[in-house]
């Protein structure tokens, strides 16, 4: 059925995505085409790959972003987005086949493929642009939280994270349990100010944004604006007297 | 956790990712970090990091998570090419590997029996220049380099002579207790998952992070403080806050005189040959002043801190100054004050004076301190190692301009007067680092060195120390195809590879016959002025007909535009392919804390008729007869191609291209006879091998004791001798006295004042040559480029995942040009140097220094090359500010100088100077981009299929 | 949005199937006196039923995996789409009964008359579910605005009263209804109007800054998007008509609205027979036109908020 689980999953895997250490390196979004090409929703099909107009299927994309402060100076942030996985996913309703659900032990939204007939609602519905379209195969594709990998036992326990969690250089992905208030990652959402896309579209997204950090462009702590002259009337060495002792 | 997926629908969750998992060693950049290749039904099925790898502690970037593609590219090489046609009309046969090689060594053979230096060889980002720089000094040239030259051979010269090391393969920040990190006009795609992972820690403990670019994107993209610097000025703003700090007293003055030259005596008597050099005594010894005894002692003085500043006569009569006073009266010119630097710099005064401040305080308020204690190389009790947590990186963005040379001293200098050079927190060195300062090999090839038939008596490159060293023939011209090492680029420590073309093409020094070039892309982004290279490669003799380089043999894995103009193609391998050694006699992948190299083993068997490039060339060496690569009976010494030498090869004894499991047993490491069973031990290792450095030899590494003695043992240094930190540069002073006329070794007149003003052993900054007095008014901007982090070589382009990020590339334009120009997102523009101009689409960056425009390197191609589509956008679209960097800059009293730092030959990429202005509809729709005829397919590559549907091992569809 | 033909070709013609089942089928539940005709209302059903098979049919061009929308129908609890694949079915069997039992078999009583109502109600309801699926998606303001289902019910009424007058054209006693359909040309394009006017007016449901998180951090635009080239994304949703081709488009579509309405108001004058028929012919296929434009602009002028992180406004 698409209708939602009637009471809220037992478990909000998702995840939570570092704004203030992204670096804009892609490595989440080719790790995740690497592993779900050949992973459950295989494959990730691409259009005229090395032709003038080569569009692929991704679960995953990075945008970079400016930010122009009122004061201070311009910022780049770079953003990226695969699926929120959220408690009120319109994409799981809208979808007439049922080939969309909402998983009532952990929240993860996942595309049966062999139910999807190709009609594009879902990713209509999705304000956040989550779902692709398979250019090839003409069923709908999204990010499954690698649920092939989560708990997939023919692999190390340490390693059952989503791939792009894993991949990431600059530590800005973290994966866990939204639901549970004492997971690492809502902590972080909690200490961070962790925030939703859209909250007023009301689709309550599960994965959550940690803000840039302020950054301290000005002074940091007490120090002071400028160095004072150790010796202004020794000259330029006067100070290495004092240093050295005479 | 499965029990509650008992009510959500079935799916299978344990699917063996694999059958078979690999370790190797990813070649997608020069990272070289560790991959595990998982392998279903003998296909790629996924490429992760290799989380007990060194390098990357299991983290993979895009690049390397893109192994599959570049795996799968219709681009790759099949047979070996003969060229049929005119070179670049791609006219090629398919011929067999007996053939090409008979080729390659009739043409070798004869050029060794005549002159071997009329073979230049020459090879790009490649991973084996233990080998390929061995090869060519049995072969006999001294035409040898890699891409050094034209990438950031000024950070690793003044790293290595000022500290005996430098950034990326040299040394890193301490990230785990660093306070506030300098980060300088950083190139993306080096070094950058290590960094990536760096600058997270930083941010998790909350370090500052200040970014010294033009651009904010990237890594500056998440610093605190992005100081979006004028191109080319950052040695204004490094040496005026080193004016600042020293002004204040704020440097570690125990340090400098314990450790470097600051307190060596510096001989003051102009017009002599020993002015600006340091005295010694009898021995040899340095002098310093010994404040209490009022008298020149050798250093160091164990007993008390010598003079720093003062004028003092030696007891010869001869008048000394203390280097470090030296220094600082260059430092207190006014040139170097903030207000002085700040226009030219785009960094306020302000700014450079807080900087200063919070560097001070960061520096030396609270720093960490390890109560371990350690002996110094002269017997020197410390009780205690006391961190100076501030550190820096840089890399290309500021070693690829005029004055790049002394920029990155500066950064170096600026490290050396805080103190922080390797002490907790500060800037660490990675073994086989710090090595003397500068490292004691010399390049050979001097005129008496290179005969027929003969190997040179060492590597080609290596590290001069004065004229005396210069490659220079009787007339005190070039030795070398590329000048490096002569008076255009003393100090060329990686050779000069945007030269050889053009150098080879004029004749000048001398005519070569065969360039040999190993994947690097000449003929398109690799050289400045791209479009008249290629008329040079084209350009025939019209006496002879011949063409003005006679020979070109080209290995490459992949179709470049650089194999339409070759002769001869030896098809290269995939790196997942072969055997491979991330060498210590090459660029070393250790850390600060251990020492460390790997290999790539085989995973695929190649589908086509490929060899290793590496194997090749030791075959083409055992046909030639070169003297290391055959056995004393003529036979092949590495039958076994280029596994067999990883393993049986030995530079010195006991020293091989793996440092790891030597020995009969396996058990030894650094130096230990060859162990036959070697490369099965890195792979049950995971294809890797790490020896932590003992705790007490980890800090203060020049003179450490115990590092040196650790060090020498596994034969990283020759001896445990203390390394001498270079505040003074003198051995820049050695070529300065001789353009003063001093020695017998003498520039050429119209050299003279270049070399008096470039080879200063102060700390210096000079504008880049590019900026003639006309220039703001002619070509106000600045154009710089960057490689994205998701794409490296060239062949990236290829892949087609990577391909899909970038595509094609905007001319990046700051808003107050926007403004001035009328310019909108999307516009088409004219980019316009001395040089020439060319068609590019802007985007309009807010955070970009005002006088800057930049754009993503070696994203635009020539169509039809890398068997991608005529009309893929990287050709359409995208731009190469290549076709507007003269390789030379404009005529002065008679002759063009190369465009490059006038110390190490650099080339200064980066001193691009332009001017933009908005096309009309009609150009912008009519204007013909540099080069638009399309290169035509190449025999053997099938056409690139126009879908791609690849599931690692499964079938189209599911399970 | 992206303005596929195939689904404006399906929601066009079928509302128009739709709007003149249902107003074939009222007639004959009302007795009214365009049901007269047995071979008017007989030749009428099966154009209605034309219309809508065409459009279903188009509607199949859309689906990648056409050879599984019969499943469809198996999530009409949760989906509008689903529903309206079950309300098209469902009003099949009562509009060919209708065809059957009334016109052809000249049946009486309460066989036909069930079916007439349940065709009214499935038309009706077919049409609304339509309107529903784009009025139930939250990220697209243009759609999810109350006057779209009231638009698409009265343009299917719109686009099939003008039908029903050709059809009906030898009744006289049905010449009024030409009046009929020019009101409710006149009610839908009132609506349209106004309509537009609300999109125009509308703020955007988001900001690119409440769609990066970073509203407190200052004035946010795009630098990169993620792939040079564009994608399903960008095609589907980053579909945009300029303003001032949207403008003449919209003139376009009132005047086709308005011709239509003026050969209504002729037909009507006109007193039936073939005079009617030369007026109401071109009405309808001006409504039809009109309905198509509008149609096409509902999709084209139609902004999703996965354009913010393109860079566009939504």
């Amino acid at each position: 059925m698409t209708s939602l689980p009637k009471r809220p999953p037992e478990k909000a895997l998702g995840l939570v995505i570092d704004l203030d250490t992204c670096v804009g390196c892609q490595a989440c979004v080719v790790n995740c085409k690497e592993w779900n090409t050949g992973g459950y929703p295989a494959p990730l099909s691409d259009l005229d790959p090395y032709g003038a107009n080569p569009a692929g299927a991704w679960l995953n994309r990075v945008h970079a972003f400016e930010v122009e402060p009122e004061e201070g100076q311009p910022q780049v942030v770079h953003f990226p987005k695969s699926c929120l996985h959220c408690a009120d996913a319109a994409c799981v309703t809208v979808c007439p086949t049922g080939a969309s659900y909402k998983r009532e032990s952990d929240g993860i939204v996942l595309v049966d493929e062999d139910r999807c007939m190709g009609c594009g609602l879902c990713a209509w519905a999705c304000p956040y642009g989550a779902r692709e379209m398979d250019p090839v195969v003409g069923v709908m594709k999204k990010c499954t939280l690698c649920v092939d990998r989560i708990y997939n036992e023919a692999i190390p326990e340490e390693e059952r994270q989503p791939a792009c969690v894993r991949t990431c250089p600059a530590s800005a992905r973290h994966f866990g349990d939204l639901a549970d208030p004492d997971s690492e990652v809502s902590r972080l959402v909690a200490e961070r100010g962790g925030r939703d896309l859209m909250p007023e579209l009301g689709y309550h997204p599960t994965n959550k944004y940690l803000p840039p950090r302020p950054r301290r462009e000005g002074c940091q702590s007490a120090a002071p604006k400028a160095l004072e002259p150790a010796s202004p009337e020794g000259g330029f060495l006067g100070w290495l007297d004092r240093v050295l002792g005479g | 956790m499965p029990d509650g997926a008992a009510k959500d629908r079935a799916i299978a969750l344990s699917v063996p990712p694999s059958d078979e998992v690999k370790t190797s060693t990813c070649y997608m950049c020069a990272c070289r970090c560790g991959i595990r290749v998982h392998l279903k039904d003998g296909q790629l099925r996924y490429i992760e990091g290799n989380p007990d790898h060194p390098v990357n502690k299991g983290v993979l970037c895009a690049k390397g998570s893109a192994g599959i593609m570049n795996q799968l590219s219709p681009a790759k090489l099949q047979k070996p090419l003969k060229r049929v046609g005119e070179r670049g009309s791609g006219d090629f046969v398919e011929i067999e590997w007996d053939e090409a090689l008979q080729i390659a060594t009739d043409r070798l053979a004869k050029i060794r029996a005549e002159d071997p230096r009329k073979l230049a060889f020459f090879t790009g980002r490649d991973q084996s220049q233990g080998l390929t720089g061995w090869w060519a000094s049995q072969f006999g040239t001294p035409n040898h380099a890699a891409h050094g030259g034209f990438c950031s051979v000024n950070m690793a010269a003044a790293g290595l002579y000022t500290l005996g090391g430098a950034f990326w393969e040299f040394g890193e920040p301490d990230w785990e207790a660093t306070k506030l990190f300098l980060l300088f006009g950083v190139a993306e795609d080096h070094d950058s998952n290590p960094i990536k992972m760096g600058l997270a820690k930083l941010k998790e403990r909350g370090a500052k992070i200040v970014s010294f670019n033009p651009v904010r994107g990237g890594y500056s993209a998440i610093a605190d403080e992005w100081i979006g610097i004028t191109p080319g000025s950052d040695g204004l703003v490094i040496l005026s806050l080193c004016r600042e700090l020293l002004r204040a007293g704020k440097i570690d003055v125990d340090f400098l005189a314990a450790f470097s030259n600051a307190a060596h005596l510096v001989i003051e008597a102009p017009g002599t040959a020993d002015d600006g050099l340091i005295a010694r005594d009898s021995e040899g010894r340095p002098l310093v002043w010994d404040r209490q005894a009022e008298a020149a002692r050798p250093f160091p003085l164990t007993h008390a801190i010598p003079a720093m500043k003062g004028r003092f006569t030696l007891d010869d009569g001869r008048v000394v100054v203390p280097a470090f006073e030296l220094v600082a009266r260059r430092l207190d010119e006014v040139a170097y004050t903030p207000e002085a630097v700040a226009e030219r710099s785009g960094v306020p005064a302000a700014t450079i004076r807080r900087l200063a401040a919070e560097i001070a305080e960061a520096a030396f308020d609270a720093p960490p301190v390890i109560d371990r204690p350690w002996t110094d190389a002269w017997g020197r009790q410390h009780a205690q190692i006391v961190g100076r947590p501030v550190s820096a990186h840089a890399m290309r963005g500021i070693s690829a301009h005029s004055n790049g040379f002394h920029t990155c001293r500066a950064i170096h200098i600026l490290q050396l007067l805080l103190g922080a050079v390797d002490r907790p927190g500060a800037w660490r060195y990675k073994p086989p680092f710090p090595r003397p300062a500068p490292p004691g090999q010399k390049p050979a090839g001097k005129p008496d060195q290179v005969r027929p038939n003969t190997p040179l008596p060492g590597p080609p490159l290596g590290f001069v120390t004065g004229p005396e060293d210069l490659l220079l023939d009787e007339k005190g011209q070039a030795q070398r195809i590329d000048k490096a090492y002569s008076w255009e680029a003393p100090l060329a420590a990686h050779g000069l590879m945007h030269l050889v073309i053009t150098n080879a093409w004029k004749g000048d020094p001398y005519r070569i016959d065969t360039l040999f070039l190993y994947m690097a892309n000449m003929a398109w982004n690799s050289s400045m002025n791209s479009g008249e290279v290629l008329e040079m490669l084209t350009d025939k003799d019209p006496e002879s007909d011949h063409y003005k380089i006679p020979f070109i043999i080209y290995a490459d894995a992949f179709a470049s535009e650089t194999v339409y103009y070759a002769d001869l193609i030896l098809p290269d391998t995939t790196y997942l392919e072969r055997w491979d050694c991330i060498s210590l006699l090459d660029r070393p992948i250790c850390d600060a804390e251990g020492a460390a190299d790997a290999i790539r083993q085989p995973v695929l068997t190649p589908d086509r008729d490929v060899r290793p490039f590496q194997t090749v060339l030791l075959d083409l060496g055992a046909r030639l007869g070169l003297p290391g690569l055959v056995t004393e009976t003529g036979e092949p010494r590495y039958p076994g191609g280029y596994a067999d030498y990883m393993v049986n090869h030995e530079r010195k004894p006991g020293v091989g291209p793996l440092a790891g499991f030597r020995g009969e047993d396996g058990q030894a490491r650094g130096r230990g006879a060859v162990n036959a069973n070697q490369l099965q031990a890195y792979i049950d290792n995971g294809c890797f091998w790490r020896e932590e450095i003992p705790e007490e030899a980890r800090h203060h590494r020049f003179a450490n004791q115990a590092y040196l003695d650790w060090a020498a043992e596994m034969a990283f240094i020759d001896r445990p001798a203390p390394i001498l930190l270079q505040l003074y540069g003198e051995v820049l002073q050695r070529f300065r006295l001789a353009a003063e006329g001093q020695g017998a070794i003498q520039p050429p007149d119209a050299l003279r004042s270049r070399i008096e003003t470039a080879f200063d052993p102060l700390p210096l900054w000079y504008p880049p040559f590019e900026d003639e007095s006309n220039v703001e008014a002619d070509y106000p901007l600045h154009g710089i480029t960057q490689r994205p982090m998701a794409m490296y070589h060239s062949w990236h382009t290829q892949n087609a995942w990577l391909r899909q990020i970038h595509a094609s590339n905007r001319l990046y334009v700051p808003k107050a040009v926007a403004e001035s120009e009328d310019l909108q997102d999307d516009d088409w523009v004219w980019a316009e140097s001395r040089h020439g101009r060319i068609k590019a689409q802007v985007r309009i960056q807010r955070a970009l220094n005002a006088k800057t425009v930049w754009t993503w390197n070696a994203i635009g191609k020539r169509s039809g090359a890398w068997n991608l589509d005529q009309q893929a956008p990287e050709a359409t679209r995208g731009f190469l500010l290549n076709h507007l960097i003269d390789e030379l800059l404009p005529e002065k009293g008679g002759y063009r100088f190369a465009n490059s730092d006038p110390v190490t030959g650099q080339a200064a990429w980066y001193d691009l100077r332009l001017k933009v202005t908005k096309m009309t509809d009609t150009e912008a729709e009519t204007a013909a981009k540099p080069l638009e005829a399309a290169l035509p397919s190449l025999p053997g590559l099938a056409p690139a299929p126009d879908r791609l549907t690849y599931s690692g091992g499964k079938k189209e569809g599911k399970a | 949005m992206h303005p596929a033909p195939s689904v404006i070709a399906f929601t066009a013609l079928s509302g128009a199937g739709y709007g003149l089942l249902f107003l074939l089928s009222l007639g004959y539940l009302l007795q009214l006196p365009w049901s007269a005709d047995a071979w008017a209302f007989g030749i009428g059903l099966a154009v209605a039923l034309g219309f809508i098979t065409v459009g279903l049919l188009a509607s199949t061009r859309h689906l990648r995996r056409p050879e599984r929308a019969w499943r469809a129908v198996t999530q009409w609890r949760s989906s509008w789409l689903s529903r309206e694949g079950v309300f098209a079915l469902a009003t099949f069997p009562p509009a060919a009964g209708l065809l059957l039992t009334g016109p052809l078999l000249g049946m009486q009583g309460w066989l036909p008359l069930l079916c007439a109502l349940l065709s009214v109600i499935g038309a009706a309801a077919t049409v609304l579910a339509t309107a529903m699926i784009y009025a139930s998606l939250k990220p697209i303001r243009q759609w999810h605005h109350p006057k779209v289902p009231p638009l698409y019910l009265l343009l299917a009424l719109a686009s099939g009263a003008p039908l029903l007058s050709c059809l009906l054209a030898f009744e006289p006693e049905a010449a009024p209804l030409a009046f009929v359909a020019a009101g409710l040309l006149l009610v839908a394009w009132v609506m349209k109007q106004s309509y537009w006017r609300d999109i125009d007016r509308s703020a955007p449901l988001a900001t690119l800054a409440s769609a990066t998180g970073l509203q407190r951090k200052g004035d946010v635009t795009l630098l990169e998007p993620p792939h040079t080239q564009d994608n399903y994304l960008t095609e589907e949703m980053g579909y945009r008509v300029a303003r001032k081709h949207s403008g003449k488009l919209r003139l376009l579509a009132l005047g086709f609205a308005l011709a239509a309405l003026v050969c209504l108001v002729f037909a009507g004058l006109s007193g039936g027979g073939w005079t009617q028929l030369f007026f109401s012919l071109p009405a309808a296929l001006l409504a039809l036109v009109a309905v198509g434009i509008e149609r096409w602009l509902f999709f084209a002028e139609a902004t999703h908020t996965v354009s913010l992180y393109y860079g566009k406004a939504a």
